[in-house]
């Protein structure tokens, strides 16, 4: 007998308190092996929550879409075949177009006015190709890039969807918005315009950790 | 000094890379049918061809037409005989004041290089420079005419 037994055997209902005891004991012992070996890979570490990364990941995409969604970004990813300008998303003026190969129509391509800078005199912003700072780089993302009136999961599908994107993984895509020269732009519009609100370096880690928790997206709400 | 050819001669100026084509051409190089309108690319007074592009030049530093080739309103005629869109633009009678003219017809001459049969919407959405005397429907007359004659002179 210990001390356990003498104690318990000292109380008014010992024949059923004894084996609720030891069912309530074997209850506790079982949960918390269940957790441990749900919380442990074959490593031994602690998995993080797939839930809350995912929800870290969607957070990180909130931020990124009010960047994509920001008039210096999303003029030239219009869903019809005309480019914006300025701050209230005004059709280009004088009749501007997409054209066949979204560089604009014969006699008014987007390079007879924007070349590969700022333009300071004239005030026409431009932008050079990566590889070649006298070359322009202006043009608009293909049609089925245009993300003017979608919300953010038909936009978060979209950029995700590699029929649509040219064939980019989401690690390709967060090439595209940390290195292509027409991106980098929206940070430097030239006077006038204003730049994306938060650092561009900023915006680079956002992707970073929005690539590295899965690269997430909400989900288009049926209802 | 920067290096480029115009109407087929090879030039060099000593200008800034960052001078506007437009005054290089006028101011330097000495070629006045090339005008200033508004400054900003958008009235297309200033059009002139930069290799195999309409390009407006008040807009466009001289930096980035080193090496290349420039072609002006004086250019566009062999020195003989006039270019089929200037001989459209006499026979139609566009003008008025006829300041944004060369413009028009730079643009008019390339886009009848790409598309030699355009239809009245193809110049419409083609031809967006400013004429402050509103000869747009006279401009959209000489523009069949010319490809007509460039037709008829390739016949």
């Amino acid at each position: 007998m210990n001390l356990f037994f003498k104690k318990t055997a000292s109380v008014k209902n010992p024949k059923w308190q004894r084996p609720v005891l030891l069912a309530a004991i074997c209850l506790v012992l079982l949960l918390s092996m269940v957790r441990c070996k749900s919380n442990n890979n074959n490593n031994g570490y602690v998995s993080i929550d797939k839930k809350s990364v995912k929800e870290e990941s969607l957070r990180h995409f909130e931020e990124i879409t009010k960047v994509l969604q920001h008039p210096r970004c999303i003029n030239c990813h219009p869903n019809d075949n005309y480019p914006r300008q300025g701050d209230d998303m005004h059709k280009h003026l004088f009749n501007v177009q997409r054209g066949p190969d979204d560089r604009g129509i014969t006699g008014m391509k987007c390079t007879s006015c924007h070349q590969a800078s700022n333009n300071l005199i004239s005030g026409v912003p431009g932008a050079p190709q990566p590889n070649d700072s006298l070359a322009s780089r202006w043009h608009l993302a293909p049609l089925s890039m245009g993300w003017i009136g979608l919300d953010d999961a038909e936009l978060g599908a979209r950029l995700l969807d590699k029929k649509q994107n040219g064939n980019m993984s989401p690690k390709d895509l967060v090439e595209h918005m940390t290195d292509d020269p027409l991106v980098l732009w929206a940070w430097d519009p030239g006077p006038g315009r204003e730049p994306i609100p938060i650092p561009h370096d900023e915006f680079v880690e956002i992707l970073e950790k929005w690539l590295e928790t899965g690269a997430e997206v909400p989900k288009k709400n049926k209802d | 000094m920067i290096k480029f050819k115009i109407n087929g001669t090879v030039t060099e100026v000593n200008d800034d890379p960052e001078t506007p084509l437009l005054w290089v051409i006028r101011d330097s190089v000495g070629l006045k049918g090339t005008k200033f309108g508004c400054g900003k690319a958008f009235c297309g007074a200033c059009s002139v061809h930069v290799e195999d592009q309409v390009v407006r030049s008040c807009s466009f530093p001289l930096k980035y037409a080193a090496g290349k080739s420039v072609t002006t309103i004086e250019g566009i005629s062999d020195g003989q005989e006039l270019h089929p869109v200037q001989k459209a633009w006499i026979e139609e009678q566009v003008p008025q004041c006829g300041y944004c003219q060369s413009g028009f017809i730079m643009s008019t001459v390339k886009l009848l290089e790409k598309n030699p049969n355009p239809s009245d919407e193809d110049i419409n959405n083609s031809i967006t420079n400013l004429c402050r005397c509103g000869t747009y429907s006279r401009v959209r007359k000489a523009v069949h005419k010319s490809a007509e004659l460039i037709k008829k002179e390739q016949n």
